[in-house]
């Protein structure tokens, strides 16, 4: 089922939370919908919901207009960030609760909602719950259940609202890799909404950057990644050291000890692994020293001062896997020589 | 997060950590002038009008009951009771809704407007539906000419008691019903359920419990009631005199026993209150310690 949202605006009271939205959304993807606190992103996905009505804008689904559409004739499934499973009901009334509801000549009998919903509880892997009440679970467990229940009603959308942000940080790794199988597995065109541009890189197939109430760009995670499009994604995603350049100059810049391909415009972001560091030779005179670094496992963290750069000079993070670190015998106070590999040019 | 439920008063002994306790005198001090207040206030009173009510013994206090006028009295309660308690607690939660569910221009209006008859004086609020209803008041021609009887009767006795108990409901469910969002109800929405199956099958049992404590201080008010209820009733005796009224003009006829005897049964009404309350109390917090 895809999705197409044409010029959505919403507004609350002054504040516009959502300005001349355009997007498109094919059959069967898992879209991240990334950006920070504010940016629109949890209205977007509410107003694909129907919990919330657009000013202005036509929100289309499969061909059909649901603008106007309640949501509980809409056919999706959503998510919420505290689960809101229901407190007085146990976990199989939960999941079953969308197929008791359903108008008298849909509805399976109950032979076939116990069926459907035991089916559910072992594709979360949770069927030893089925009588238990929501209380007595885990915060992880109750979003697989939270999951289970949108999905018995068999969506055309699933939509999650944050739905590992209330949760402890391994199981929001736990939970990231299953909620990947199991898109996979289901192939359910499904969207969440998250700030968190690790998850959205790693869960979703396509990640929608947003920022105030705007789309600043859509891709897959590699291409938002290799190829920001303005400087606020480069900044959002991943790490970037940001260098405001005050001259076009090449040889300033080896003066300050920074070799770098030819330089594009004024302002270069640079990030972190395309930062090559090596031991200064002893007539360079490189101005850069190493400050500090941080173990961060498989990759080590540099911190490079440059008081040159500037003005009154500036830090540089740059990164190296753990085993060439090991080989270049680097101590805090060194002095290096810098080469960047790549940089994005941003005026 | 990981465990089940505890049962009540687990973490209550480990609530208060040695270091935010009071000194014993200040503790015993301060719950031997509570318990002193209640003695003084509540229970040698409450003893007092038993004690009066049967100091010509059972016989008097049965004969007492049975008279017509404290018999046509208790009807009289008890039909305003039925009348006035279902229908404020619809209005109730359908304010308790309007509020704490929707966006509206004048919400706060609404809001400060349920809790008028609580600063309002009762007598006032009996005096608001006579210079309405009464002979000399706005609709007085209209309702004599069309035979309508509302002040002085039964209607004007139910509109009061409407007016004074109708803040009840609303004030017990609308802050519980704030602090609970309405994510479950949205995620029912979600799901295909239809409002008022959202309503009936989600709303509902969250808030049994406020609900029934809204219902169970409404009553209590609206069979207790004095001051609304005596400017709007002309206590005619067997016709218009409630049972907190019956007790006045008992007491005021030199019938001491009759008024004490009436007096008791609103006692008792008090008690069985009470211990209701604390029941719903005790099965409220059960729930919140489960969350």
């Amino acid at each position: 089922m895809s999705i197409i949202l044409s010029d959505i605006n919403k507004n609350f009271g002054k504040f516009a939370a959502l300005h001349h939205v355009n997007l498109e959304i094919p059959e069967g993807e898992l879209v991240a919908l990334l950006g920070p606190s504010g940016c629109g992103k949890t209205t977007l996905l509410r107003i694909i919901a129907g919990l919330e009505t657009p000013d202005q804008g036509r929100v289309v689904v499969n061909g059909e207009d649901m603008t106007d559409r309640h949501v509980s004739r809409r056919g999706i499934g959503f998510v919420f960030q505290h689960y809101a499973l229901f407190r007085h009901m146990t976990v199989f009334d939960n999941i079953a609760f969308g197929l008791r509801v359903k108008p008298r000549n849909e509805r399976p009998s109950e032979a076939d909602i116990a069926k459907k919903v035991h089916a559910l509880l072992e594709l979360v892997q949770l069927d030893w719950l089925a009588e238990r009440f929501p209380d007595q679970l885990s915060g992880g467990q109750r979003q697989r259940i939270a999951l289970a229940r949108a999905l018995a009603v068999e969506p055309c959308v699933l939509l999650l609202d944050e739905p590992f942000g209330a949760l402890d940080a391994s199981v929001r790794k736990d939970l990231r890799h299953w909620l990947r199988n199991l898109h996979q597995e289901l192939h359910v065109t499904s969207i969440f909404v998250t700030h968190d541009q690790e998850e959205a890189m790693e869960v979703a197939s396509q990640v929608v950057v947003f920022n105030q109430g705007q789309i600043e760009q859509q891709g897959a995670p590699a291409e938002i990644y290799e190829n920001p499009a303005n400087a606020f994604v480069s900044k959002f995603i991943g790490q970037t050291n940001v260098l405001h350049l005050e001259h076009n100059d090449v040889d300033w810049l080896k003066s300050a000890g920074i070799t770098l391909d030819e330089p594009k415009g004024i302002v270069a972001h640079v990030r972190p692994h395309n930062i090559n560091i090596q031991k200064a030779e002893e007539n360079t005179g490189s101005p850069i020293t190493l400050k500090d670094w941080q173990h961060l496992g498989s990759i080590i963290r540099i911190e490079l001062f440059n008081p040159q750069l500037n003005g009154s000079g500036s830090t540089l993070f740059a990164e190296m896997p753990n085993e060439r670190f090991k080989q270049l015998q680097l101590n805090r106070g060194d002095r290096v020589s810098v080469h960047i590999a790549h940089a994005h040019w941003f005026n | 997060m990981h465990v089940a439920t505890h049962p009540v008063g687990d973490t209550q002994g480990k609530a208060n950590p040695q270091a935010l306790r009071d000194p014993v005198w200040v503790r015993w001090g301060l719950t031997g002038i509570a318990i002193l207040f209640i003695v003084l206030f509540l229970c040698v009173p409450l003893g007092l009008v038993l004690f009066q009510a049967l100091v010509k013994g059972w016989q008097a206090y049965f004969n007492a009951l049975v008279q017509p006028d404290a018999v046509a009295a208790l009807k009289l309660t008890l039909l305003v009771a039925v009348v006035t308690v279902p229908l404020n607690t619809v209005f109730g939660v359908a304010a308790a809704w309007a509020i704490t569910r929707f966006e509206f221009r004048g919400k706060s209006l609404l809001t400060t407007l349920i809790d008028l008859p609580f600063s309002v004086s009762p007598v006032i609020s009996g005096l608001i539906f006579v210079l309405m209803f009464g002979a000399q008041g706005w609709f007085g021609s209209w309702l004599s000419a069309n035979n309508i009887k509302i002040i002085f009767a039964a209607p004007g006795i139910i509109l009061a008691t409407l007016f004074i108990t109708f803040p009840f409901v609303a004030r017990e469910l609308i802050p519980l019903m704030q602090e609970m969002g309405c994510e479950e109800e949205e995620a029912a929405l979600s799901l295909g359920a239809s409002g008022w199956e959202t309503f009936f099958k989600i709303t509902l049992p969250n808030i049994k419990w406020a609900l029934l404590y809204g219902v169970l201080l409404c009553n209590a008010r609206a069979m207790g009631e004095f001051g609304a209820v005596s400017v709007v009733s002309g206590h005619i005796r067997g016709l218009t005199n409630t049972l907190p009224l019956h007790v006045e003009v008992s007491y005021n006829d030199y019938d001491a026993v009759g008024a004490f005897a009436s007096a008791s049964i609103l006692a008792g009404l008090a008690v069985v209150t009470l211990v209701l309350k604390s029941l719903l109390e005790w099965k409220q917090s059960r729930e919140r310690l489960a969350y």
